[in-house]
């Protein structure tokens, strides 16, 4: 909301800086959000009057005119305005005025005619952007006043971002009462009193929705003349809080809802059939709206409707058919309470948003309608004329909201701020808020003003306490608590180990989108569902997560395209798979992934470089694996990915338990993923990755361990893994050691075949082995090999 | 004489020997099984009784002399082959060691562990939760009930009307607050979302929230901890303000603004006291618990601390951002 600085001053003008007022509103919760002069910087400028106006002689577009400014002498101006004219009341910029922009106004001649000075638009002056003509002042501006101090432009307009617990806020009214709060200052209401009815016409109000509405008052007023123009200074307030001037009718209106915060509406008498009836919508009724739109009400939505059709949406927006027009001779005017429950959440259902909507379904003083609507009618009869008649109300007491009454008791105050408050203070405080106080045994009994519809329990008296107490004059103090141990559990790997162990790994971590992009996610998984945002950020931002590789692929080619072409990247975080068995019917789990691509090590003197594979990959995985300290429960499967190499991709296990996926990017996604050359990913779901065993410590053996070196002839096709796993089962408990420290193809190796050179480590706990034992260890693995695998020693 | 000779020729030799392996071949001569002074002791055989003491004396007292030369002469040999081997094995230490990498933290990481490590100290446990999350738990349970302007500000991205990407970590909160029974200590750090997008915002972004609830739980105390947590994230004494504000969780509420080096202020924080529907939406009783929460946006504290400028960058994930954090 914006406001001008002197209007509130109007009601209320504590002896306070421009700035200290800023920083007051601001620290009671009212966040100023600027504060900008409602006019450039100028001096120099009077009220003159033009005496003589004439055509140039030497040029179409200007006139040479004799301007009195309540000096000894007429000033010889030259002015290019359209809406020069004699007997005009202007702003002259007299010689030696500056104007914004320093530029100073000197004697002239324009086209050989002298000019002493210049008449001024508002755009001239720095106050608006409006420069189609000089401005014109009233008929009854004092001649030589400066313009400054007669339209008070040493003026600022200060905008608040209001919470939307304080619509009480939205109009001078109620930042008044605030500002006086704050102060200690009397606020000064203007006078606003009943206009007497000159006329009997009026229309009969039935309230069909009294919950909804509970009150709606309405007036006619006859003969007005809309083509008449607002005055200035009804233009200057508008204009300083933000507002364009309309016509009187939509002036007055606005008026009315920026002083007192209260929202009105003008409707054209003629368009009425019958009377008004507040009701809700009819299924399938339609309303052309002011903006010529057209809806379909829903039967949530409160109307104003005459006998035959709706008018206007209640409290939202004006309907086109009755709305005021340049020939509209008579009107009714509404001022109305609607029930914030009936109002709130309506608007939006239709895409609209209104500075009426914006307040009633905040909350509007239900008590404001009457005041609002005189405030208005004596404003329209001064400035477009007419004849009001009687003000009729209709009104269901029973559904009007009651003052609420509050306790607080002291206890509570001390509890909830830390702090005690002198009782005195505490009444002082709730009094100056516009409440009735009552004293009780535990403290106070507090009936909150009609206005105040943020107010319904303790806990907001006592904010309201500490506001104007002043947060910051609160002591800090440390909290007390009791010392208790947070649940660290060694057998839980927290996620920091696993992303620490890929950063000393030389990863960067990475934190992508959730929501990706559906071309990319539908190629990579095309299998799998994903939730899909119905209004996203943009269609490439459109769907959640199935796997984080969605998100981390393009964030290679994001690298290379800047030069980086060796990419290490990991992240961790939910990803989001439809699973009716799930919370919500979405199974979110925490993954980690990680890309790599380019050189498998930076660029070094020392070392040749190859491109990154499968292998690197892998090794990452298993560092992730060795964390948990039961490495051998892991294993890597070959398996089948939609998004893989199918000769490079690997399930990984633990136990039966499928806990994710590694392998090369399938090359076929290039293109579409923008990047280019191997790309080798892993993914694995760190629930199952947690769990670490306990070190349960064994006695190391006094005895020798024995090595064995064996050489394996198989199938190409054979996976190591089975072997491995096969030596390890039949090595028994004195197979200490084994590694697969070559695999050989080529000369001396049949085709299709490859040699594998392993090494066992034997030792017993019990005794030096003999070689009797250890080659009776190794016998049994041979035959075993060659059972399972057709493996055969090499020659 | 001939023993004198035979010394003197062997200390010529010793001193002419340039390896060990020409050193160990004088040894051979001289004091090997069929060396010359070897064969000077077997040649005592032919000497009387009387003198073959003195002459074996004399005798054991050149083969010491020799060997004293021989040990001499080899301990500079091998002094001198192990200083070559040195010098022949000089690197230059200025070259860069093998393959040194290290990786990083995202910056976003990086902050959030340190607000994490400054809570835990203090016995706050870390708490996170689904970012898929209902009505109830981003809005009914936090006193935000249906049509509350306060949803229409949130710009939420709903999948419908019931089920939304959660706005505000507060549903863990929340989830906790069922699950557990006061005195309560946690925060939780997450992905939070917006639909929103321009220079100063992001639709997604990260939060860390914290909730205190205990019998005794003051506003006093959230001024304190607060005060306390900037200026050990910023590690000096930052000029603060509490400023009334309204979140339909807390009661009172309060923004908190540091004054930047500017001079102006910038807004950091929002907390309050937890509103006691919210306690009771979770079946504590607010007569006899109190608590206070606050909420940190995680990317303002990150470029406040480091110097960032543009809020995107943190989601672009370009390396060469990334690795100034490292």
């Amino acid at each position: 909301m914006k406001f001008s600085e002197s209007w509130l001053r109007e009601w209320v003008n504590p002896a306070v800086s421009r700035d200290e007022l800023a920083h007051q509103i601001t620290m009671a919760g009212l966040e100023v959000d600027s504060v900008e002069a409602v006019a450039g910087e100028f001096s120099g400028v009077v009220i003159g009057e033009v005496v003589e106006c004439g055509q140039h002689p030497d040029a179409d577009k200007l006139r040479v005119t004799k301007v009195n400014v309540g000096a000894d002498e007429l000033l010889d101006i030259v002015c290019g305005a359209p809406n020069c004219r004699q007997g005009l009341k202007v702003a002259v910029a007299v010689v030696g005025a500056v104007l914004p922009g320093d530029f100073k106004i000197k004697k002239a001649k324009l086209r050989g005619q002298p000019s002493h000075g210049m008449l001024c638009s508002f755009s001239e002056l720095g106050i608006s952007e409006d420069h189609s003509g000089i401005i014109e002042l009233p008929a009854d501006a004092p001649v030589g006043q400066d313009i400054r101090e007669y339209l008070q432009l040493n003026d600022a307009t200060i905008e608040v971002d209001l919470t939307p617990n304080r619509a009480d806020c939205l109009g001078i009214r109620g930042l008044a009462r605030e500002v006086g709060v704050l102060n200690n200052a009397e606020v000064c209401e203007p006078q606003i009193s009943p206009v007497v009815a000159t006329i009997d016409a009026a229309l009969q109000i039935t309230l069909q929705a009294p919950e909804a509405c509970p009150r709606y008052l309405g007036r006619v007023i006859k003969g007005v003349n809309v083509n008449t123009v607002s005055p200035l200074w009804l233009t200057e307030k508008l204009r300083r809080s933000g507002v364009r001037s309309i016509d009187p009718i939509v002036d007055v209106t606005n008026f009315v809802l920026l002083e007192l915060g209260h929202p009105m509406h003008a409707f054209n008498l003629a368009a009425i059939d019958g009377g008004i009836n507040v009701r809700l919508a009819n299924e399938g009724e339609k309303l052309t709206l002011l903006d010529e739109s057209e809806v379909t009400l829903q039967t949530n939505t409160l109307v104003i409707a005459d006998d035959n059709k709706a008018l206007a949406m209640a409290g939202i927006f004006g309907g086109l058919h009755s709305g005021v027009t340049e020939t509209t001779k008579d009107i009714l005017l509404e001022s109305a309470f609607f029930a914030p429950l009936a109002i709130t959440g309506r608007a939006r259902q239709y895409g609209l948003h209104t500075d009426a909507s914006h307040r009633y379904e905040r909350g509007v003083d239900p008590q404001l309608q009457r005041t609002a609507m005189e405030r208005a009618t004596q404003l329209l009869l001064d400035i477009v004329g007419g004849e009001a008649g009687p003000v009729v109300e209709a009104v269901s007491d029973t559904h009007l909201p009651k003052a609420a009454s509050v306790t607080l008791r002291k206890t509570r105050l001390q509890k909830v701020l830390g702090i005690s408050v002198a009782d005195e203070q505490v009444r002082e405080i709730l009094q100056r808020l516009g409440m009735q106080v009552t004293e009780t045994p535990e403290g106070w009994q507090a009936i909150v003003p009609q206005y105040r519809f943020d107010i319904s329990i303790e806990e907001d008296l006592i904010e309201e306490i500490a506001r104007v107490y002043g947060y910051n004059n609160i002591p800090n103090v440390a909290p007390t608590a009791s010392l208790k141990m947070l649940d660290s559990q060694e057998s839980n790997t927290p996620l920091n180990t696993f992303k620490q162990a890929l950063v000393q790994r030389g990863y960067q971590e990475a934190i992508s989108y959730s929501f990706v992009d559906p071309k990319v996610q539908n190629a990579l998984f095309p299998e799998q569902a994903s939730l899909t945002l119905p209004h996203p950020i943009s269609a490439d931002m459109s769907v959640m997560r199935v796997s984080l590789w969605s998100g981390l692929l393009p964030l290679v080619a994001y690298n290379q395209k800047r030069q980086q072409q060796r990419v290490r990247l990991f992240e961790t975080g939910l990803r989001f798979i439809p699973d009716a068995s799930a919370e919500n019917g979405v199974r979110q789990e925490l993954m980690i992934a990680g890309v790599i691509s380019g050189n498998r090590f930076a660029e070094h003197w020392d070392s040749k470089d190859t491109g990154v594979d499968f292998f690197d990959a892998k090794a990452d995985v298993e560092a992730l694996l060795r964390q948990t300290a039961r490495f051998g429960d892991f294993r890597f499967e070959k398996a089948e990915h939609s998004a893989l190499h199918p000769g490079q991709s690997a399930a990984i296990y633990a136990g039966e338990q499928l806990i994710g996926y590694m392998g090369t990017v399938h090359p076929q996604f290039e293109k579409l993923l923008g990047t280019s050359g191997r790309c080798v990913v892993f993914e694995l779901k760190v629930a199952d990755l947690e769990q670490r065993a306990i070190p349960s410590a064994q006695d190391i053996s006094k005895f020798p361990a024995n090595r064995r070196d064996i050489a394996i002839v198989v199938d190409e096709q054979l996976a190591v893994g089975d072997i491995l796993s096969t030596i390890e089962k039949f090595g028994g408990n004195q197979l200490v050691g084994l590694n697969l420290f070559d695999v050989y193809r080529g000369q001396g190796i049949a085709e299709g075949k490859k040699s594998l050179a392993i090494s066992l480590t034997l030792q017993s706990v019990e005794k030096t082995l003999e070689e009797q034992q250890i080659q009776a260890v190794v016998n049994e693995i041979l035959v075993q090999l060659n059972e399972r695998f057709g493996a055969t020693l090499r020659d | 004489m001939e023993l004198e000779a035979i010394i003197q020729q062997a200390e010529a030799e010793i001193n002419a020997a340039s390896v060990v392996a020409e050193l160990e071949e004088v040894r051979v001569d001289y004091m090997g099984k069929k060396g010359k002074l070897t064969e000077q002791l077997k040649s005592l055989g032919k000497l009387s009784a009387e003198e073959r003491p003195a002459a074996g004396q004399k005798i054991n007292e050149a083969k010491q002399r020799i060997q004293q030369l021989l040990t001499a002469k080899g301990e500079q040999l091998r002094m001198a082959a192990l200083n070559a081997k040195l010098a022949s094995e000089t690197v230059d230490v200025t070259l860069p060691g093998r393959h040194s990498e290290v990786g990083g933290l995202h910056p976003v990481s990086r902050t959030i562990a340190r607000i994490e490590s400054f809570f835990n100290e203090l016995g706050f446990a870390v708490k996170s939760g689904p970012e898929v999350e209902d009505a109830f738990h981003n809005f009914d349970a936090l006193n935000i009930p249906a049509h509350h302007p306060a949803r229409a500000d949130h710009d939420t991205f709903y999948f419908n009307p019931d089920l939304m990407l959660r706005t505000q970590t507060s549903g863990v909160q929340i989830r906790t607050m069922e699950a557990e029974a006061p005195p309560l200590r946690i925060i939780s750090p997450g992905r939070v979302y917006r639909n929103d997008y321009d220079q100063t915002h992001t639709p997604m972004f990260h939060q860390v929230e914290g909730l205190m609830v205990d019998k005794n739980v003051s506003f006093t105390e959230l001024k304190g901890i607060l005060h306390d947590f900037l200026n050990h994230f910023f590690e000096k004494e930052l000029t603060v303000r509490f400023r009334p504000s309204y979140f339909p969780f807390t009661e009172p509420s309060a923004e908190v603004d540091v004054m930047g080096d500017n001079g102006k202020w910038l807004e950091v924080l929002g907390c309050g006291m937890v509103h006691p529907n919210v306690l009771r939406s979770v079946g504590i009783d607010p007569e006899v618990y109190t608590g206070f929460a606050f909420g940190m946006g995680v990317e303002r504290l990150t470029m406040l601390r480091y110097g960032v400028n543009d809020l995107r960058a943190f989601f672009e994930n370009d390396l060469r951002f990334l690795k100034q954090f490292n």
